[in-house]
């Protein structure tokens, strides 16, 4: 078994791709669903926790500037780690995240 | 009671409080001088009790025979006498008689104080509960084998490297600072719910004792609400967790000792003060800030006080499960949390999460799937029940599966 780090983009700038708050209310449950079932399969190694979307990015002759990164839409919106034995079934796991629904991105890293 | 069940029950019963007293009398390093003697009174009432009549006050004479034993193991040591009773936390004046306080009071003191010596961090979590079942439950050594599934020889060993450990450490037994509190408290809790649930789910016969363990536990746990410093959150979620359990103990068995399943069960023989006390403890738990995994499963077993199926219920089962599973994972959570979820979102999104599970040997596990496909795929219902079928030795879970192996091959027609 491998860890694997599970990144939650979400854009969080541009209004027209953010859901509403009962589409937010509405994806509340089959997220935790989804946790749930990572859980059940004991193949989650730390919980995910809520992230303030605001954020601060260090730079080069620490400049400090406002997070999100300027330049990308998408930022992080939760992270936390799971157990996979590789990709493939790191990648059929994040698959299931029912926020990927509301134009998130989920990315995958192995921790090596 | 019978008189065959009576000593077991006071073994239960009063061993743990005798060792207790004795220990907190005499200091955690001589915990075999206060074994030995309890012990020696419970050989003495075993010989006596069985030729003559057993005394009107049982729990009293074996109070009476220890503190006779005490005196004289104090007094005919001599070697006890010169070189460890200087040790003895007893400050009377030499040569006044030793008086062994069995004050209710005193019990409830040593009880506490020796709950928390033995959850110390100096020895492992599987040891403290080990010794904590041994010492402070009067478990035999055979009995914790069987509830851990492992051997005699095993569970032998490591109770007797906890004492050394505790020895070497040289604890103190007194009762318990803050500090040790916060840090063992939850050693403490685990140990009490095992034991509970020792009573509570264990398949053997014995009604009349199982009950007994269940109320023992409760009253252990009692306890630590009783005392203020001890009077945290977590442990009332735990006793609103016994609570709610013990509520339904009379309507899980049948009179030939068979268990009835939930949805079989009376739900007007439920115990509705027991759920009444339950439901207090629970709100008395929700404050601070610390979520623990008795809170979730109180909360779960709160729920399963209402029989009727609501989507609500369902929906507060599933998620309680998903929050206990990320805060502690076990394999028979996972299962329970998989039949909240036919429950809340039905038995296709249930299949395909129970088969991610992979739990092959688990019999429990193949019951499941095979409620699963019930009228979904009987076929593979019943290949499901029959593997569940050899991976079990019970007697109940195999007639509880041939039953419904039956039922799937033979529909009764409308």
């Amino acid at each position: 078994m491998n860890e694997f780090l599970l990144v939650i983009h979400r854009d969080l700038i541009s209004k027209d791709a953010s859901p509403s708050p009962e589409q937010m209310q509405a994806s509340i449950k089959p997220f935790q669903d989804w946790i749930g079932g990572i859980a059940a399969q004991n193949k989650l190694v730390s919980q995910p926790k809520r992230w303030d979307g605001g954020g601060r990015v260090i730079k080069q002759n620490n400049t400090v500037i406002n997070g999100p990164y300027a330049e990308i839409k998408e930022s992080v919106g939760g992270l936390f780690l799971i157990r996979a034995a590789d990709y493939d079934e790191a990648v059929e796991i994040a698959k299931g995240c029912p926020v990927l629904e509301w134009g998130a991105v989920v990315e995958v890293r192995m921790a090596l | 009671m019978e008189n065959s069940d009576l000593l077991p029950h006071l073994f239960r019963t009063e061993y743990r409080k005798l060792v207790s007293v004795l220990c907190y009398l005499f200091g955690i390093e001589h915990i075999e001088i206060a074994e030995d003697i309890v012990s020696d009174t419970f050989l003495s009432a075993t010989e006596l009790w069985s030729f003559n009549k057993v005394p009107e006050n049982p729990t009293g004479w074996l109070y009476t025979v220890a503190k006779n034993k005490t005196k004289n193991y104090l007094k005919r040591n001599a070697l006890f006498d010169q070189k460890l009773s200087t040790d003895l936390t007893y400050n009377a004046h030499k040569g006044e008689e030793l008086d062994l306080d069995l004050s209710t009071k005193n019990i409830a003191d040593s009880q506490l104080a020796m709950i928390f010596t033995v959850c110390n961090p100096c020895i492992s979590g599987e040891s403290q509960i080990a010794l904590a079942l041994n010492l402070l439950c009067g478990f035999g050594i055979q009995e914790i084998a069987d509830a851990f599934l492992t051997s005699k020889d095993v569970i032998y060993k490591r109770i007797n490297r906890a004492k050394s450990a505790l020895k070497e450490a040289q604890i103190k037994i007194e009762q318990p600072t803050v500090t040790e509190i916060s840090n063992r408290l939850d050693t403490v809790l685990t140990t009490l719910y095992l034991l509970f649930s020792e009573g509570y789910f264990s398949t053997a016969q014995n009604i009349l004792l199982r009950k007994d363990l269940c109320a023992e536990a409760m009253r252990l746990t009692y306890l630590l609400i009783e005392n203020e410093a001890t009077n945290k959150p977590s442990v009332n979620a735990l006793f609103a967790l016994m609570s709610f359990h013990a509520s339904r103990f009379d309507t899980r068995t049948d009179d030939q000792g068979d268990i009835i399943l939930y949805q079989d069960q009376d739900e007007t023989r439920w115990n509705q003060e027991l759920i009444e006390q339950g439901t207090y403890y629970l709100n008395q738990a929700s404050t601070g800030t610390r979520l623990t995994k008795f809170h979730l499963e109180a909360g779960i077993a709160y729920w399963h006080t209402h029989k009727e199926d609501t989507p609500e219920k369902w929906e507060s089962i599933l998620q309680l499960y998903n929050q206990l599973l990320m805060l502690d994972y076990s394999p028979l959570a996972a299962l329970n949390r998989t039949f909240a979820l036919a429950k809340a979102n039905g038995k296709q999104e249930a299949i395909r999460e129970a088969e991610k599970l992979k739990l092959t040997d688990n019999h429990y596990y193949y019951a499941l799937l095979g409620y699963l496909y019930t009228d979904i795929d009987s076929t593979k219902a019943v290949r499901h029940f029959e593997t569940a079928l050899t991976l079990t030795d019970s007697i109940t879970v195999k007639t509880a599966l041939l039953k419904n192996i039956d039922r799937l091959m033979n529909p009764v027609a409308l």
